[in-house]
């Protein structure tokens, strides 16, 4: 038994969901080797060797993995499979995106967004918006998993796996990247923070979302928003937490001026505590929330910046 | 140029669904079905190329029990001009899914197939990117901008640190996001012409695809609830609260 992880990656620094998927990859048991695919990419495979657990680094550095095109990256992971029973990569949008195509032409079943590993062949598994939680057991030759990382604990470094580089370079000639707009900031990752303050429909326009960064600054956190707030155009939807948003499990969740609709919990309701600002109290969100605060968000968003 | 769109029947997303207490799977039973959302997009998308005059026929398909007619004929009242139902009682997985619509791509040869980008039911995000793999398409999943060109695609993606633009070569797959549009609602005369667009139906043996699944769902519990916790009644006390009993600030 052996698993390869697919190892996602920026500017020569291994991302944070990668670590969480390693951890997913030991409780199966067996080596674990990492892919690191991409474009210029000696660095993150550098740091991947670092990471405990795992056997060895594959490299794959070629312009056509630039981007992680789906086309280009599943040809790879495909080509690569064999002598791996389970191959693994983060729920990402990276990983949604390449992962299935790689199952397919397996011809076999992908399983999505684990969040607990019961056995070799057994996942758990949310389903309706984590309303619902399946156990599902796969018969199939290998298994393609991809991995909610807010479920598993990132791996920790001490490791000294060996880098191999690989000469394949798959290009599958029918996609190519033409642009990027990524949000810039200096706050930290929401998927990756330890506070998350989010604001809803409540906060009623995209400038009023500067009550909660100054808040998330004091408090180091990520800000994030309800589908409510994207959908109208206050802020991008890169900061959208929810079902087919991001997945976060913060130890500090703040809502602002947020309902609480089932697919905002689904993205929020694993935070360690859930704090809720909103002057609705029949809001749903209070009924998760351990703390509820009923009040105007405009009159106590400021004071609690003043008291934190 | 043909466009292909798949929908599914799913529990409606108002509904707060309930687990058996055997632990066997969702309540279905007397629950409102509904199209699931991000088909109604991909719906709504390919009819819109349809009246920019890029599309010149949209057919629509969907795989079940016969109960997704219902389905096939909201579609076509929105704008699809003909359906597809493969009927079957297995609980399709993605992948028998995506097999069956690749005998339906390779019949049809359509330009652009669009399909949401996953279910509210199973959650799987795959069946669009398990069609690619196996007709060779590419494919721009998490779609919030089409833009068609000369026999490429446009399709601006939401990922998880912005927004990604990549051009596709046609025949392409598009899997539709929150984003892309806001569906329409079908007008009555439209709902009463629906009813009258051809609507063929098919078997998966027709096409020669083993839809056996390769999953056994072992079990289905609710997952484990949150207590309620407390109101407070100022910002003071939240801020004592969370330094002294949460400790997380």
């Amino acid at each position: 038994m052996a698993t390869l992880v697919i190892a996602e990656h920026e500017n020569g620094a291994l991302k944070g969901a990668t670590l969480n998927t390693v951890t997913a990859a030991q409780q199966l048991g067996g080596d674990i080797d990492l892919l690191v695919a991409g474009s210029d990419c000696g660095a993150a495979a550098e740091a991947a060797a670092q990471v405990a657990g795992v056997n060895k680094v594959l490299l794959a550095d070629a312009d056509c993995y630039n981007h992680q095109l789906a086309e280009n990256l599943a040809q790879l992971v495909t080509e690569l499979s064999s002598g791996y029973s389970h191959i693994l990569a983060p729920a990402t949008t990276t990983g949604k995106n390449f992962m299935p195509r790689v199952a397919a032409a397996l011809d076999v079943a992908q399983i999505s967004d684990i969040v607990s590993v019961e056995g070799a062949d057994t996942f758990k598994r949310p389903i309706y918006a984590g309303n619902a939680i399946a156990t599902v057991q796969s018969s199939d030759a290998v298994k393609v998993i991809t991995v909610r990382t807010t479920a598993f604990d990132a791996a920790g470094e001490g490791g000294s796996a060996s880098v191999e580089a690989l000469s394949a370079a798959h290009d599958a000639g029918v996609s190519s990247f033409v642009k990027e707009e990524l949000a810039v900031s200096d706050r930290p990752e929401l998927t990756s923070a330890k506070v998350i303050i989010s604001g809803g429909r409540g906060m009623a326009n995209g400038e009023n979302f500067e009550m909660l960064e100054k808040v998330a600054d004091k408090l180091g956190a990520a800000v994030g928003a309800s589908r409510a707030a994207v959908d109208a155009g206050y802020v991008p939807n890169d900061m959208q937490v929810g079902q087919t948003g991001k997945i976060v499990a913060p130890e500090l969740y703040i809502a602002v001026g947020i309902s609480g609709a089932i697919q905002h919990l689904a993205g929020m309701k694993d935070s360690k505590y859930i704090v809720a600002i909103n002057k609705d109290e029949e809001a749903p969100i209070f009924q998760v929330a351990d703390y509820g605060l009923v009040a105007d968000l405009f009159d106590a968003v400021p004071e609690l910046e003043q008291k934190l | 140029m043909k466009v292909l769109v798949a929908v599914k029947r799913v529990v409606d997303y108002n509904v707060k669904i309930r687990v058996k207490s055997d632990e066997s799977g969702v309540d279905l039973a007397n629950v409102k079905m509904a199209m699931n959302p991000f088909c109604e997009i991909a719906v709504e998308e390919a009819v819109r190329l349809k009246e920019s005059g890029a599309a010149d026929e949209i057919v629509v398909v969907s795989m079940g029990p016969k109960a997704c007619q219902e389905q096939i004929r909201t579609a076509m009242a929105l704008g699809a001009d003909r359906g597809i139902q493969i009927e079957t009682d297995e609980d399709l997985e993605s992948l028998a899914v995506a097999k069956l619509l690749a005998k339906v791509v390779e019949e049809e040869q359509p330009g652009l197939v669009i399909l949401g980008k996953q279910s509210i039911d199973s959650d799987n995000n795959q069946t669009g990117q398990m069609l690619g793999a196996i007709t060779g398409m590419p494919q721009g999943t998490f779609a919030s901008e089409v833009n068609l060109g000369e026999g490429i695609v446009d399709v601006t993606r939401e990922v998880d640190g912005g927004l990604q633009t990549l051009s596709l070569k046609m025949p392409a797959i598009v899997t539709t996001d929150l984003r892309l549009n806001e569906p329409r609602y079908a007008s009555l005369p439209n709902i009463m012409k629906a009813k009258r667009k051809p609507l063929d139906v098919k078997t998966p043996a027709d096409y020669g695809v083993d839809v056996t699944p390769r999953l056994k769902t072992l079990k289905v519990e609710a997952p484990a609830q949150r207590e309620a916790g407390i109101l407070v009644s100022s910002v003071d006390e939240l801020v004592e609260k969370l330094k002294n009993e949460a400790k997380v600030i």
